[in-house]
């Protein structure tokens, strides 16, 4: 009753209980800046993420089902608009990982002994163990074939 | 360069009107005068009727943090000449109520710093005979960043989740639970602890990192808050692997 009060009235103001204007965010917050849709672009890659692991549990599953189970997956994955998907996916993928590694940083805070580890060289030090992973990878690939 | 420059400030008089409106005013715009000064002119010159507030026109105080053309600023601290030719729009501090044109209420953020105790916790005071906490620069330097918060919440203007969730912790009140956590005299982290890690606490932040850009003294709260909870990640992790009293 009182809030239908307070609309019809809307100037409803006493020295004790002054209105106080409270602004709602609005739905569409994350276009208003460069660096919230960044943020946003930042959080929604994980689930291109989310897609690669499926992908990989599909491709596990074929080749555990057999040669004409994996014949068929690997089909499947020349279609065309699954090389789209991957290749965006890829591309977002790339993104996630690099913008998580900037912020990288300012999470972690390693000291060496007395002294802390400047943030560039926390940087570097996910660079190189992503590369040495990635040459892992590699190796493994080119010693099977 | 222009030698004046318009404002457009916001006005919300409860008394007489449920919304905000826009009041402009041409300033002189001297390369030394910052968005303050223009204000303090209307002030004295041109409507006594605007409401705003200030103290130490230094950086230091952090009375006069406002939306300046969108963006959480000190106005003691922002130049007019930056902006030229202008015009400027003033706004009171995002995602607070707004009591009076651009004063705001700032009554949630005091509740919420006290939460975390931002002062120093010992389990026991040492007699006054023991002398003082000793300090190395080092130990010093763990937290001194984070002392340089003066309270001036841009940074809660600043964040999105904050104004989607007002029940967030928030930057400054993190950042400044870590500036005593972090500090080698103080045995409060266990006590802080229950505050920071609630869902309200750091895990409410998602990481936009805009706190740390708008912040007038560098102090990274967004920085503090990912710290931490790396630090509230282990200390679950060691309760459970290492149940205290078996």
């Amino acid at each position: 009753m009182r809030a239908d009060t307070q609309s019809n009235q809307a100037h409803v103001y006493t020295d004790y209980h002054p209105r106080w204007l409270r602004q709602r965010v609005s739905t569409y917050w994350w276009l208003e800046k460069p660096a919230y849709f960044a943020f946003i672009l930042r959080e929604s890659t994980c689930l291109f993420v989310a897609w690669f692991a499926i992908y990989l549990l599909l491709l596990i599953n074929a080749v555990a089902d057999g040669p004409a189970a994996y014949q068929a997956f690997m089909a499947w994955s020349a279609t065309p608009w699954m090389i789209l998907l991957n290749a965006v996916s890829f591309a977002l993928l790339v993104f996630h990982a690099i913008t998580f590694f900037d912020a990288a940083p300012q999470a972690l805070v390693v000291h060496l002994g007395r002294t802390r580890v400047p943030g560039p060289l926390v940087l570097l030090g996910h660079y190189a163990a992503w590369i040495a992973a990635s040459a892992a990878v590699v190796w493994l690939l080119v010693r099977g074939s | 360069m222009a030698d004046r420059i318009k404002l457009q400030v916001a006005r919300y008089r409860p008394e007489q009107e449920s919304e905000v409106t826009y009041d402009e005013f041409e300033v002189p715009c001297p390369k030394d005068w910052v968005v303050l000064d223009g204000l303090n002119h209307v002030k004295d010159q041109l409507d006594g009727t605007l409401a705003y507030r200030w103290s130490c026109r230094m950086g230091i105080c952090g009375s006069c943090g406002m939306m300046v053309n969108g963006e959480p600023k000190l106005t003691c601290a922002t130049f007019l000449s930056e902006y030229a030719p202008g015009p400027i729009r003033v706004e009171p501090l995002r995602n607070f109520p707004v009591i009076r044109d651009l004063i705001v209420d700032i009554g949630d953020f005091m509740r919420k710093l006290v939460t975390v105790k931002p002062w120093i916790v010992r389990d026991e005071e040492r007699p006054l005979s023991a002398g003082e906490y000793r300090q190395t620069p080092q130990e010093m330097d763990e937290y001194k960043q984070y002392s340089m918060c003066i309270n001036c919440m841009l940074c809660y203007s600043a964040c999105p989740i904050y104004g989607l969730d007002p029940k967030f912790l928030g930057p400054a009140a993190i950042a400044l639970a870590q500036r005593y956590n972090l500090d080698n005299r103080d045995q409060g982290a266990g006590a802080r602890m229950d505050v920071l890690s609630a869902h309200e606490g750091i895990w409410g932040c998602t990481f936009v990192g805009e706190c740390t850009k708008v912040c007038p003294k560098h102090v990274d709260p967004a920085g503090s808050i990912q710290r931490y909870k790396l630090t509230a990640a282990l200390e679950s992790m060691k309760s459970f692997f290492l149940p205290r009293g078996t």
